[in-house]
């Protein structure tokens, strides 16, 4: 892990010291991830053994629930499958109502590494940021993926970055970290379907402040992507006209036990 | 040749579709999955009764040389048509997903019953 030291900020020992007295929780998202959803919560314990766990099984139709039942965490099994938006929420909402300090959302795929915790915590923990997003294109590593994602991923950094007037790299990371505040806002108000993009404009129309760090990715370790090439453009337009109506929209500051 | 009225009535209409669903997404009684469609129906028919050479070439294309604007009701009947099968697939899941609610809630409730 001698890149590591690089790429985070702080030191893991400095940031496992700093969340000693906090409540946290690590929201992981999982749909038909058996093959690998036990490693995740694995090496989040690895990182810290004391950080709770939330599995928000959305409707899967393998072992996902049981895998990570026997692992002892949290687990959320939705009736049935509310995409990845509802079933994010569906973990900020459990933290939201279990007073929750610090949350991070990694994917039950696999593809983030709970080793980088540190770079995206840092900022949280830090009080420099409310939201804290781990980014594929900041600096090192490679990501390799289909040449339209590719070409949608490019298109809602530049449209993101010119709507919250910040540089935004990678606007469809699903890796990041977010204080209280951040909890209470995606526990009352996450968007659909594709929601990383527009979440992060939400954020940034709140006052939350946000910062993106550099981390590396995984290719994912099982399952398949829940997005295809042609789904991609729909996705793409149904997020831009989101960004845009969203431009019209008044946005209060979430106060922190507003809703429950 | 289309009538000019008819075209401005036309171009009225689907402007003001487009402003009533805009205003609906943004106060978010209209979720952008089920807007995109009625975007789509606006624009097609706006673009078409404010092009109105377009509009009377279609309507050569299906030798309907009398009365051009018929191919904007025709197309306007069609999207109508697409919007009602469209809304009879999400009838169809939501109440697929409100037995499954049921259930769980009853299986809920006996469980608290029993304890």
């Amino acid at each position: 892990m001698a890149e590591l030291a690089a790429v985070a900020p702080l030191p893991r020992d400095d940031v496992l010291a700093q969340l000693a007295d906090l409540k946290r929780i690590a929201v992981v998202p999982a749909l038909n991830e058996e093959a690998t959803v036990g490693r995740v919560i694995d090496e989040i314990r690895a990182f810290d053994p004391d950080f709770d766990i939330v599995v928000v099984d959305d409707g899967s139709v393998d072992r996902t629930a049981g895998m990570a039942a026997d692992r002892g965490a949290h687990v959320l099994r939705l009736p049935f499958n509310l995409g990845i938006g509802g079933a994010v929420q569906t973990g900020y909402r459990f933290a939201f109502e279990r007073g929750y300090d610090v949350a991070v959302q990694i994917d039950g795929d696999g593809q983030h590494d709970p080793s980088q915790l540190p770079a995206i915590l840092g900022p949280v923990l830090a009080g420099t940021a409310d939201l804290c997003v781990g980014s594929r294109f900041t600096g090192t590593g490679e990501y390799r993926s289909s040449f339209v994602r590719r070409l949608g991923i490019r298109l809602f950094a530049r449209v993101v970055s010119a709507v919250v007037r910040q540089k935004v790299t990678d606007t469809t990371s699903g890796f990041r970290a977010v204080n209280r505040k951040g909890i209470a806002l995606f526990a009352a108000d996450y968007p659909h379907d594709y929601p990383e993009v527009e979440a992060t404009v939400m954020c940034v129309k709140h006052k939350l402040r946000l910062q993106e760090v550099p981390v590396e990715m995984r290719e994912r370790g099982g399952g398949s992507s829940s997005i295809t090439a042609v789904r991609s453009i729909y996705y793409m337009t149904k997020v831009l006209l989101a960004i845009f109506v969203g431009l019209f929209r008044r946005y209060a500051v979430p106060l922190e036990e507003e809703h429950r | 040749m289309t009538p000019w009225p008819v075209s401005i009535a036309a171009a009225i209409a689907s402007f003001l579709l487009l402003v009533v669903v805009f205003e609906l997404i943004r106060s978010r009684r209209l979720r952008e999955r089920y807007a995109l469609l009625w975007l789509l129906t606006g624009v097609v028919l706006l673009g078409l009764s404010l092009w109105r050479d377009g509009l009377n070439t279609i309507a050569s294309w299906f030798g309907v040389e009398t009365y051009p604007p018929a191919i904007l009701g025709a197309i306007g009947a069609l999207f109508i048509l697409v919007m009602l099968l469209h809304y009879s697939t999400v009838i169809s899941r939501l109440s697929d997903q409100n037995t499954i609610l049921a259930q769980r809630l009853a299986l809920l409730e006996q469980q608290l019953r029993e304890r």
